[in-house]
């Protein structure tokens, strides 16, 4: 299109870009075969060996990692594509196309979401009848789906960790200026983070991308977030998947607390007197212990110079997850590492505290970290990420510790980790589930049953 | 429906939206005045700020200047849920364990609405939707479109004041979207709820709305009924926009008694052309209102390529006016097409004609 009106920003939410619109520009296909037209980053040679010309609902076995199971709008199938598992989900071209360019924003300012592989268009079958687009998504290892959280029925504190999860996504998408439009616990996939959960961006299929939010757009979609959290709760409830005296409503009210207390500490001016300038190091510590960084704050003072105001202006999540990086090279989650980095203060602490701190950090490395995940048994490496196994073995030993009043030593502990705890678990490295979340039968684990997850995106 | 109707006009009142770093507004200074009850559609092209229009009524995006009222209540920062409007929605999920009742009446829960008032709510709407003998089952045994009214039920139990649509069709497959379009125009109209609905495509726009507001460039071009636009059109924009194929739109020399078409001239009152600026006008002629002429004597059209209807034939064609090429669409009798490379001569239907000026793209008035 070429009459946009002030067209300045490059992420202005022209209705050109948003949900239901015309389709952008498809520009040159990455491949094509016969009449297939495929939009990819990088095209995997794999995607062309899928059978393409197939309805997905008639795509043979052999082609499928896992069946769906639910009802769903969309058709949603889950094939392996190289090493990994792809889901694809049969929908229209403006639909597809405006997904993927939305999901490779997101990834592009670093949202925690699903990523986006091709757009397949032009799918005719053998006898040349039009086949619907796809979008092809790949699906994130070791994430769980919200229903698969529970192996006999989800616990409350689970449940309270789960939605502190949720609210902290949606404050990093509202402060990047993304509009969800369908804030849901079924659109939302999660990761096991020491304890915790970290959230990711399933569905972007109503999803804008504004310079900023408004008030009103960042209250709303915290509103869709409570009723839809509060029906998937009920929903439970009335599938008995969740212990009665869970109360679905007030438990959907915890996001709204959550998300507001978060966004204060991140957004909000905070006014002290010239004389507690202590207050500016404790507001960009107390941000850093939520796991942000501050880039930029606006320090201004009254004109009599007796008061100071400060404001957040500019703050990224990851401030753990990105010294952990640094300082080892693990790409962990942000609890996680938290968790670990904790563990190495302590290690260089006990061993030499006048270490420097890179060598430090390569010495537990190489002496805590490494020991622990290469003695994982192969057979076991489908259960956790590594770094969550790495985690539960220093808790694990705490506790060992604890109970018999004395230090364990680690490769004990280790022993008893994997052979009391570990073995026991379920794989969660593939967990499936539509990108419209129902929860599909399990990968490779087959022993549980599969259950059904809620119509619609 | 029991209890639903409120009076509920919505007037945008010099709305203005301005993202901030830009200097030209999103939407300028919108005056509109739906009335209670009215179904009116928002149309234009990407970027014409239909969509910001919308979501400023629902109290999405921040109102810089002027106001927004529903009733006779400033509603310009009521906060979107105390706005008492729903959005109607396509995408909701429906959950698998409650029953189509429950899907539809879980928000009123929520909301603290009482049992029974909840039950004869989701009654009144699945009545309406025709879901009556679906209530008690799981939304598993639904069809796809029983799913889709399940959706609007859900909006529908609300009692909004207003509903807003924003191209709440767009994922639908071509069938469905054509029967979704009727279901939601004659729904809306039984219940005589306000609603307010959002697309880019004008065929939509003129068969469901009342009334139709059509935008560019964040400014309101014109509003009025389908037959108003079409009969119409106020400027050059609303004339090229409105209609399928397009009006043809011909920059034209003003000779003394009207307006010169190819070889033949078009009457036009001297006076008429007096309030036009410079020595051209804007001739607009729609495909159906051109007739075919012996040769010489009006336009010529070179055939490019014939679209057969049955009863009816479009020819796409081009013609040469100062020595530029100009796209051309005539209507023809189609028992008797002309072929791809035939040369035609047209001139305008007396009476069917529309004159804009050729600097300003206004209507000139006979």
């Amino acid at each position: 299109m070429t009459d946009l009106p002030g067209a300045q920003w490059t992420d202005e939410p022209t209705d050109f870009a948003q949900r239901g619109r015309l389709p952008r520009p498809a520009g040159s296909p990455a491949s094509v075969l016969g009449s297939l037209n495929i939009t990819a980053a990088s095209t995997d040679p794999g995607l062309l060996d899928l059978p393409w010309h197939l309805k997905l609902e008639d795509w043979p076995t052999k082609n499928l990692a896992a069946l769906p199971r639910g009802i769903s709008r969309h058709v949603v199938r889950f094939a392996h594509l190289g090493g990994t598992v792809i889901a694809i989900k049969e929908t229209s071209e403006h639909v597809a196309r405006h997904e993927y360019h939305m999901l490779r924003k997101l990834a592009r300012l670093d949202v925690p979401g699903v990523e986006p592989v091709a757009v397949i268009t032009g799918r005719t079958t053998a006898e040349g009848a039009p086949l619907d687009p796809v979008l092809v998504t790949r699906h994130l290892k070791f994430s769980l789906p919200y229903r698969a959280l529970f192996s006999q029925k989800l616990r409350r504190d689970t449940l309270t960790r789960l939605i502190d999860a949720q609210a902290l996504l949606l404050v990093r998408l509202h402060l990047i200026g993304f509009y969800w439009g369908d804030v849901s616990l079924s659109n939302t996939l999660f990761r096991r983070d020491a304890g915790a959960f970290a959230a990711y961006l399933v569905d972007a299929e109503t999803g804008e991308l504004y310079p900023d939010l408004s008030t009103g757009q960042r209250e709303y979609d915290l509103e869709i977030a409570r009723v839809n959290i509060a029906g998937e709760l009920m929903d439970l409830l009335e599938g008995g998947l969740i212990e009665e005296k869970v109360d679905p409503v007030a438990t959907s009210e915890l996001i709204m607390a959550s998300y507001r207390t978060l966004w204060a500490e991140l957004t909000e001016k905070e006014s002290f007197e010239l004389g507690q300038r202590w207050r500016v190091e404790a507001r960009i510590r107390r941000l850093n212990d939520l796991g942000f960084d501050v880039e930029e704050y606006a320090i201004k003072t009254t004109p009599d110079g007796s008061t100071i105001q400060i404001q957040p202006k500019v703050v990224d999540a990851g401030h753990h997850q990105r010294r952990m990086l640094r300082l080892t090279g693990i790409d962990a989650q942000e609890n996680q590492a938290r968790r670990l980095l904790n563990d190495m203060d302590a290690f260089r602490a006990d061993t030499n505290p006048d270490l420097d701190e890179d060598i430090s950090a390569h010495m537990w490395v190489s002496s805590i970290f490494e020991p622990i995940v290469r003695s994982i048994p192969r057979e076991l490496s489908g259960k956790l990420e590594p770094a969550e196994v790495v985690h539960e073995v220093l808790e694990h030993r705490w506790y060992m510790s604890e109970q018999r009043d004395r230090a364990t030593p680690l490769a004990e502990a280790l022993q008893s980790y994997i052979d009391t705890i570990l073995r026991h678990r379920r794989d969660e490295a593939a967990i499936i589930l539509t990108t419209d979340t129902a929860t599909m039968k399990l990968l490779d684990a087959g022993d549980r049953p599969a259950v059904e997850g809620p119509l619609g995106d | 429906m029991k209890g639903l109707k409120t009076v509920a006009t919505v007037t945008f009142d010099n709305a203005t939206r301005l993202y901030p770093g830009t200097e030209k507004p999103a939407v300028d200074k919108l005056n509109i005045e739906i009335a209670d009850g009215e179904f009116l559609v928002l149309v234009g092209p990407s970027g014409c700020g239909k969509s910001t229009s919308l979501r400023m009524l629902a109290g999405l995006e921040d109102v810089n200047s002027g106001r927004i009222l529903i009733g006779d209540r400033d509603v310009t920062d009521v906060p979107p849920k105390d706005r008492d409007i729903a959005m109607v929605f396509q995408n909701y999920a429906l959950y698998p364990h409650m029953s189509v009742a429950d899907n539809m009446g879980f928000a009123l829960k929520i909301a603290g609405v009482s049992k029974e008032e909840r039950a004869a709510r989701v009654k009144d709407a699945a009545k309406l939707l025709d879901l009556e003998a679906y209530l008690d089952r799981k939304p598993k045994a639904l069809s796809g479109g029983q799913r889709q009214r399940v959706a609007m039920g859900r909006a529908i139990v609300r009692n909004p004041q207003v509903f807003l649509m924003d191209e709440p069709l767009s994922n639908l497959d071509a069938k469905l979207r054509v029967q979704t379009r009727t279901q939601i125009a004659s729904l809306t109209r039984r219940l005589g709820v306000t609603t307010v609905y959002v697309t880019h495509d004008q065929v939509e726009a003129l068969t469901m709305g009342d009334r139709v507001a059509v935008l560019k460039d964040g400014l309101l071009q014109q509003v009025g009924t389908p037959r108003e636009l079409y009969d119409t059109p106020q400027n050059v924009f609303v004339a090229g926009f409105i209609g399928s194929p397009a009006m043809n739109l011909l920059e034209l020399p003003e000779v003394d008694a009207g307006v010169k078409f190819g070889g033949a001239i078009y009457p036009v009152p001297r006076d008429v052309l007096a309030t036009a600026a410079g020595n051209t006008v804007t001739l607009g002629v729609r495909p159906e209102d051109l007739d075919l002429v012996g040769q010489g004597e009006g336009l010529q059209v070179n055939v490019d390529v014939v679209e057969e209807l049955g009863a009816d034939a479009y020819v796409y064609g081009h013609a040469s006016l100062n020595n530029v090429e100009q796209n051309m669409v005539v209507r023809v009798d189609g028992r008797r097409p002309p072929m791809k490379g035939d040369t035609l001569y047209v001139v305008p239907k007396v009476g069917h004609v529309h004159l804009f000026d050729a600097a300003s793209g206004l209507r000139l008035e006979a």
